[in-house]
């Protein structure tokens, strides 16, 4: 377990992992659940446990939609969508390791397609 | 008149033109000025909820400075709504932030979120009043079933967004009402289109907004109803189904007899 790695994501999320009772009522209401490797409860507790790596190289880091129906909804209020948004950060803040590179960008426009759309996705892929 | 600052946001300019001209028309015909601050920048479509992200809510910030000495701000697009809120609040609440911004910007004395932000449904509701509107309306929507469509950003997180109940919001359906329709409640009405993840996996796009209007559609909805671009595009594009979708402006103005004059 890479100790400064979990402390960093711990200050980036702002959340206490630890104070996950394993309700699952995160992953339960996840609009992107089956397409995800990790789920959000499952974030919650690789981070408690240290065990970064996988999540770091996981694609499940790029399926989060931040709609943030796992915030609003966790019991113990702490907000899992912040624990995967500091995760996927920790991957995307590495040199070379944007997930949406703008080369990529006009295969997938159409005439309809909204600005919003690929600002957001800049935001959230990229560092 | 009262007079607000309005922010249209990058899409309302170019894809979501309409969006923005019924919203314009609209509310000056119910005695709201809306004055757009010069030399606005996009707000950057997803607040980042990162504690170290700062340069990220620069923009956000800069546009509630420029309504700080006005009655409030108003957006149209649930995105920038839910970015510019939840900006104001984590700065009134967290000082760190509030001094990184002030160094950033190099400004005078700190931004601590004194501007009220108000989303155009807010302001339809707590400053023309549902019921002063409904008195203005002239073709009312009859008989029509409408699904008022409130998707992720409008409600959440509910902490700082402060528009509505997340679970069980009222603030469309009585806009709704207002208008003269019957408003259509339905499972997936503050469940996610998909968003952005259209631009790669459209496969997960598809999913979620087919969920979205499958679900109005089996309550019995004649069309359903908006406030985001994106929303509208995954409604219309990714799902698969038929029913109309609409910008609440678009009905809004139509309600109040506007609409041929926009399109003239």
């Amino acid at each position: 377990m890479n100790k400064n790695q979990k402390d960093w994501i711990d200050i980036t999320s702002g959340v206490n992992v630890r104070k996950c009772m394993r309700c699952g009522k995160c992953s339960a209401t996840c609009p992107s659940y089956d397409e995800m490797e990790y789920h959000p409860h499952q974030f919650v507790y690789m981070v408690e446990k240290g065990n970064i790596e996988s999540l770091l190289n996981s694609k499940s880091l790029y399926k989060c939609l931040t709609c943030f129906a796992c915030v609003e909804r966790c019991p113990r209020g702490v907000e899992p969508a912040k624990v995967v948004e500091a995760v996927r950060l920790t991957a995307v803040r590495k040199q070379g390791n944007n997930h949406l590179i703008p080369d990529q960008i006009p295969e997938m426009l159409d005439e309809e397609l909204p600005q919003q759309a690929i600002v957001t996705a800049f935001r959230k892929y990229t560092k | 008149m009262q007079t607000f600052t309005y922010y249209p946001g990058c899409t309302l300019r170019t894809k979501a033109k309409d969006l923005d001209a019924y919203a314009r028309s609209s509310a000056e015909a119910l005695g709201i000025q809306l004055v757009e601050p010069d030399n606005w920048q996009c707000c950057g479509g997803a607040y980042t909820t990162a504690t170290n992200e700062v340069a990220t809510k620069l923009s956000a910030v800069r546009t509630l400075m420029a309504a700080k000495d006005s009655e409030g701000l108003v957006t149209v697009c649930s995105a920038c709504h839910n970015v510019i809120k939840q900006t104001n609040y984590d700065i009134s609440r967290n000082e760190d932030m509030a001094d990184k911004v002030k160094q950033y910007l190099g400004l005078e004395e700190a931004y601590t979120g004194e501007t009220n932000v108000y989303h155009y449904l807010e302001l339809l509701r707590d400053v023309v009043g549902f019921d002063n509107l409904k008195s203005k309306i002239v073709n009312p929507f009859k008989g029509k079933k409408i699904a008022a469509y409130y998707g992720c950003l409008l409600l959440r997180p509910s902490k700082a967004l402060a528009m509505d109940d997340p679970e069980n919001p009222t603030i469309m359906e009585d806009f709704i009402k207002a208008i003269g329709g019957t408003p259509v409640i339905y499972a997936q009405r503050n469940e996610c289109c998909g968003g952005y993840i259209t631009m790669e996996d459209k496969t997960q796009a598809e999913k979620r907004s087919s969920a979205v209007m499958d679900s109005a559609q089996s309550m019995g909805a004649d069309m359903i109803i908006t406030a985001c671009p994106l929303c509208l595009y995954n409604l219309k594009k990714n799902s698969g189904s038929d029913m109309p979708v609409y910008y609440f402006t678009e009905l809004l103005a139509e309600a109040l007899g506007l609409k041929e004059d926009i399109n003239e």
